[in-house]
């Protein structure tokens, strides 16, 4: 999230897309109930479903899914049309008045440099147009035809009502509707924050998804103030903290990347991260990359990173491609991976396309599952009827289970989806033999490390190098590690300004990330969670939730990355003297000396607000972008492409140009493109999601959970039940070209039959948390149907849109 | 046993009076109120509900609705029930509402109940089962307006809500009270609860649900379980809610009238006997008979 939870209280209207909020997120859905209870807010929800979201909403519009840019799109061209935005925002604030390169072009769906058979774009044309100074060249009059302002307009101008309707099957009324309730935020008394998900992110467009919303957001100056935001509701407990500390397979720790196999000259990929300011005066606050690299190098390698072999760099694995999941499953189908270590993961279940996924697993020589329950990943080798109907005599891998413990046995921090490091201590002693991840990872990492102090290897220095600092090695505890992503002083730290006074001593927490280094004088684990455990001490333990202001900001309880600031980007809240554009909502001002008031400034603390310094100060160009340059790999404006399982077989944008039919730039292997459906056979569309009463594949294995949700279910609206003859509560066979489940059929008023170009739709919907595991009645993995293709930016699986068939079973 | 922390109003099948010497100052008794527009129906209620009260109801299966377990048991006392419904202006809507035990203030199951002392009510308005005396007849189900109690197919006796009547005695509010997580389920003196819906049904009608109201109903006397609804004029689209309520007039009469009625007509029937034996007097033999039937034998 921009924003946080508490802050939902203070929006005047509440956009949830893409998510299901009340259903995924009960307990902080209490801050839209408090937003409507308190503050009059209006909670609009668009969903392919009327979800639980949408019984407490005050309107619902239904839509296509996987359809959200063009619907977004068309919110664009609503706004800048009714010129319905914050001028004084977008005008200082975006790169509106910035001009494109002359070489940038976009055509029939395709944008400029578009290579067909690498599936991938030279985005080179994607860039601004530099002066002579080096600095971008701007139009502030917003006239020239190529500021971002008119290609932006240009561009979405064809995101029509009439489109919208078409295409998203969401009816004309019902669109302009939501457009004229958003439109009530784009004065500086009002707000609007949108809340969304896995509705958003499970798409082969995800990340465009989620980039168009924050562009209607832009335009409102809803990014920064209170009661606005860009909010992502985190599927997980402390998924925000997977992320954050760089688990995704090509990061660092604290959103640093990892270098490619052709990045072998160190000072040149430091050089490529640390970006320059693109205009006077910017902050551009990842130029100071090199510290945060450094000192990360240091917290790892200790003594081992120097100056002379460029913080060891060396060690450093440089990516030949990606390996994320999918990547990894495919790499396991081509018998090229044969042992996986599967830890706090249910893969078989979690994963798109269940008969890959087993084929992979049944060929692996080994399995670890580092797992409290026994899960389908731990038992995909036995069989379960028809359910999991495989012959374990054919299969060879050997299965290790270790079990862990769970949550509430063991102390440390969790992240929330607002950023929040919120230390948690053990409520209990785990069961049996189970043992800490960080314990069973420690051993595994020093038995390691012996064998190849003993035996050697190919190249053991990374692992047997690691600084391993820790009172017990086999068993380093949470506050020690805790206190190396927040970071230390290695050496005594010296005022820049007076060398002779020493601002850390060498062993001391440091304060923030501003004390970091890039000599080797600091180490911190993960950048931006430096300061959270201070020379005070654990500041994710405090409970403090005083609210002073009454806005909603508990700066004692807990902490925030970066450095507490709880609202991000909340320089925009205020105008160019200072003052913030809502006095009833203020989050910081200017007091003629220095920003202050209910939160930390995002900002330089004590620069003036008129000396040109912008509010996104990671972003070089200071502003918030329109236009994403490089940023993206379909292109700088999103743009609408169908599901890789489309029911239309066509963009309905383009419907002449195939290549653009979907994500040009998003990664297909070839047997997953050839395992994908047509409409012909399959004719129905298709979506997963989750229940309230469930999480995932775990909540099946306990007793409470399974009484009040115990049985598989699909649903089915009234329209496609007629057409079928089923009914209610009758058992049904679901099946895509991967495969097939079958459920009981919940027959319901929820799902309407949408008209899309002009034809009836019919989707499906499809609950995913059974299995052949656990205490509730057993069921089919959900996954046995969804497609093996991802985002084009997170490689996230499109979950969400595929195409099916419906019959009684 | 008067001193304790929850006082009995009434006590069924039970003539004698309860004590009645403290006055507790309670502005109505305690009321739950429901909120029903701002219930997202995720069932923390239940669950809340069975873990404080240590129950465990069966994984049953999918019948086609979110609705689990599909009714109200012996160990579920609370469940949520989903309606849908496309309305006048062609729109969806979604109405949960959260059943269990609407703890009347005139209640039926008490009234029918033959078993002394098996349902109480207290001073401050909970109805509560006490199941050490229930006889498993199954009167208080007939009695219930709601058809709210569940005998136990473990034990035979019946099983309701009760109102969190152990927290409530120590000062703290109902498990599902406590649980919710959107606060659609609040709690506290009647008064109080009253006014807080007054508040709700304001809110409601400002976003167009011009019949939003509070579920009280006067049929049972009033309830210390309310409903603020968006349809309050059509309480029926709740999954069958009850439009006005009333103890059935069979249960009202067979424990109401036909009580005097019976013993009256007892009385009477002796009042008659008397009066017969006084004035006709016993249908005894006298000599004049004897006579005759002696003459008729020997003629014989």
């Amino acid at each position: 999230m921009t924003n946080h939870w508490v802050d939902i209280k203070n929006a005047d209207v509440v956009l949830i897309m893409g998510g299901n909020a009340a259903e995924a997120h009960p307990c902080g859905f209490k801050w839209v109930t408090e937003a409507k209870a308190h503050n009059q807010a209006k909670l609009i929800v668009v969903d392919p479903r009327f979800t639980r979201s949408a019984s407490v909403a005050d309107f619902y519009a239904p839509i296509r899914t996987g359809t959200d840019i063009i619907f977004l799109g068309g919110v664009i061209r609503y706004l800048l049309e009714k010129d319905a935005i914050q001028h004084e925002y977008v005008r200082n604030y975006t790169d509106m008045s910035f001009i494109v390169r002359e070489d940038f072009a976009f055509e029939d769906g395709l944008y400029s440099g578009y290579d067909a058979e690498k599936r991938s774009y030279d985005k080179a044309s994607w860039d601004y147009e530099r002066g002579e100074d080096g600095y971008v060249r701007t139009d502030p009059t917003l006239q020239h035809p190529r500021t971002v302002y008119q290609l932006l307009k240009r561009h979405y101008s064809r995101y029509t009502d009439e489109m919208i309707e078409r295409a998203c099957g969401t009816p004309r009324d019902k669109f302009l509707k939501v457009c004229e309730m958003l439109a009530s935020t784009a004065g500086t008394d009002r707000a609007a924050t949108i809340l969304y998900a896995l509705g958003w992110t499970q798409h082969s467009i995800g990340s465009q998804i989620i980039r168009t919303g924050a562009m209607v957001q832009l335009l409102l100056g809803n990014i920064g103030v209170a009661g606005g935001g860009m909010n992502a509701l985190r599927g997980h407990s402390n998924i925000q903290g997977l992320t954050d500390l760089g688990l995704m397979s090509n990061l660092l720790p604290g959103y640093l990347t990892l270098p490619s196999e052709a990045e072998q000259d160190y000072a040149r990929y430091i050089d490529v991260r640390a970006q320059k300011p693109l205009r006077p005066n910017q902050m551009s606050y990842w130029q100071n990359y090199g510290k945060f690299h450094v000192s990360l190098m240091k917290a790892w390698w200790g003594k081992a990173a120097t100056a002379e072999n460029n913080w060891a760099y060396d060690y450093l694995p440089k990516l030949d491609k990606l390996y994320d999941m999918l990547q990894v499953y495919e790499l396991m189908d081509q018998g090229k991976m044969t042992g996986y270590i599967c830890q706090g993961f249910n893969p078989l279940a979690a994963a798109p396309d269940k008969a890959k996924l087993l084929k992979g697993f049944s060929s692996l020589k080994f399995l670890v599952i580092m797992d409290p329950l026994v899960t389908e990943t731990s038992e995909f080798w036995r069989n379960f009827g028809e359910y999991n109907d495989v012959d374990p005599a054919q299969i060879q891998t050997e299965v290790f289970r270790l079990p862990t413990t769970c949550f509430a046995e063991e102390e440390g921090a969790l992240v929330n989806s607002g950023r929040w490091l919120q230390w948690h201590w053990k409520g209990t002693e785990p069961p049996g033999e189970a043992r800490s991840d960080i314990e069973i990872m420690a051993q595994l990492h020093w038995r390691l490390r012996e064998l190849y102090r003993k035996e050697g290897g190919a190249y053991p220095d990374p692992i047997v190098n690691l600084d391993w600092p820790y009172s017990n090695p086999e068993n380093p505890t949470a506050a020690e590690l805790a206190k190396e992503y927040s970071g230390r002083a290695v050496a005594d730290l010296a005022d820049p300004k007076d060398p002779s006074k020493v601002t850390r001593r060498a062993g001391e927490q440091l304060a923030g990330f501003a004390e970091l280094r890039d000599d080797g004088s600091t180490a911190s684990g993960c950048w931006i969670y430096c300061g959270s455990w201070g020379p005070a001490g654990n500041l994710m333990a405090r409970r403090d939730n005083a609210d002073p202001t009454g806005v909603g900001q508990t700066l004692n309880w807990a902490w925030a990355w970066p450095a507490n600031r709880r609202v991000l980007y909340n320089r925009a809240s205020c105008d160019l003297q200072g003052r913030p554009f809502n006095p009833r909502r203020s989050l910081i001002s200017w007091n003629g000396k220095a920003w202050g008031g209910a939160d930390i400034p995002d900002f330089k603390a004590d620069e003036a607000p008129d000396a040109g310094m912008g509010p996104f100060i990671m972003n070089p160009e200071g502003v918030a972008r329109f236009f994403a340059r490089a940023g993206m790999a379909e292109g700088p404006f999103p743009e609408h492409y169908e599901p890789f399982e489309t029911p239309l077989g066509y963009n309905p944008l383009y419907p002449k140009a195939q290549a653009a039919t979907s994500n040009p730039a998003a990664r297909v292997f070839k047997n997953d493109l050839a395992a994908m459906g047509k409409v012909d056979k399959f004719p129905y569309v298709a979506t997963t999601y989750r229940l309230t009463e469930h999480f995932h594949y775990w909540t099946k294995h306990v007793l409470l959970n399974a009484i009040v949700q115990p049985q598989q279910f699909v649903e089915i609206g009234e329209g496609l039940a007629q057409q079928l003859g089923i009914a209610n509560g009758a058992m049904v066979k679901v099946s895509s070209n991967r495969g097939y489940i079958k459920a009981v059929a919940v027959v319901t008023k929820r799902i309407r039959t949408l008209t899309v170009e002009g034809k009836p739709l019919h989707q499906v919907g499809i609950p995913i948390h059974w299995g052949f595991v656990g205490v509730a009645k057993p069921g089919f993995l959900a996954n046995t149907l969804t497609p093996f293709v991802g985002d084009g930016n997170s490689q996230t699986p499109e979950f969400k849109s595929f195409l099916v068939n419906v019959e009684k079973a | 046993m008067s001193m304790q922390s929850l006082d009995i109003k009434r006590r069924s099948a039970t003539t004698t009076p309860p004590p009645g010497v403290r006055e507790p100052v309670v502005a109505g008794g305690v009321a739950k109120l429901i909120d029903v527009s701002k219930c997202i129906g995720c069932k923390a209620c239940q669950t809340a509900c069975m873990e404080w009260n240590d129950l465990r109801d069966e994984v049953g299966h999918a019948v086609g609705v979110y609705d689990n377990p599909a009714d109200l048991t012996e160990n579920s006392w609370t469940v949520m029930r989903f309606s849908e419904l496309e309305n006048e202006q062609g729109d969806l809507e979604w109405l949960i509402r959260k059943d269990g035990c609407m703890h009347c203030e005139d209640p039926g199951c008490l009234k029918a109940c033959p078993s002394p002392g098996a349902i109480v009510q207290y001073t401050n308005g909970i109805v509560d089962f006490h199941e050490e005396n229930c006889i498993g007849c199954g009167y208080c189900i007939t009695g219930c307006p709601f058809n709210v109690p569940r005998i136990s197919k473990k034990d035979h006796k019946a099983y309701k809500c009760t109102l969190c009547s152990d927290r409530v005695a120590v000062g703290q509010e109902p498990a599902c009270v406590k649980t919710c997580p959107t606060g659609a389920i609040v709690f506290g003196t009647k008064e109080d609860m009253t006014q807080h819906a007054a508040e709700r049904i304001d809110d409601l009608k400002s976003r167009g649900y011009e019949n939003a109201g509070l579920y009280d109903p006067q049929g049972v006397g009033g309830t210390h379980v309310m409903y603020v609804l968006h349809h309050a004029d059509r309480p029926g689209l709740y999954h069958g809610l009850p439009q006005d309520p009333q103890i059935s007039p069979m249960v009202a009469f067979w424990k109401g009238l036909a009580k005097p009625l019976g013993v009256a007509a007892m009385a009477l029937t002796a009042l008659a006997g008397f009066f017969h034996y006084v004035r006709v007097g016993p249908n005894e033999v006298d000599e004049e008979d004897e006579r005759k039937a002696e003459e008729e034998m020997r003629h014989d």
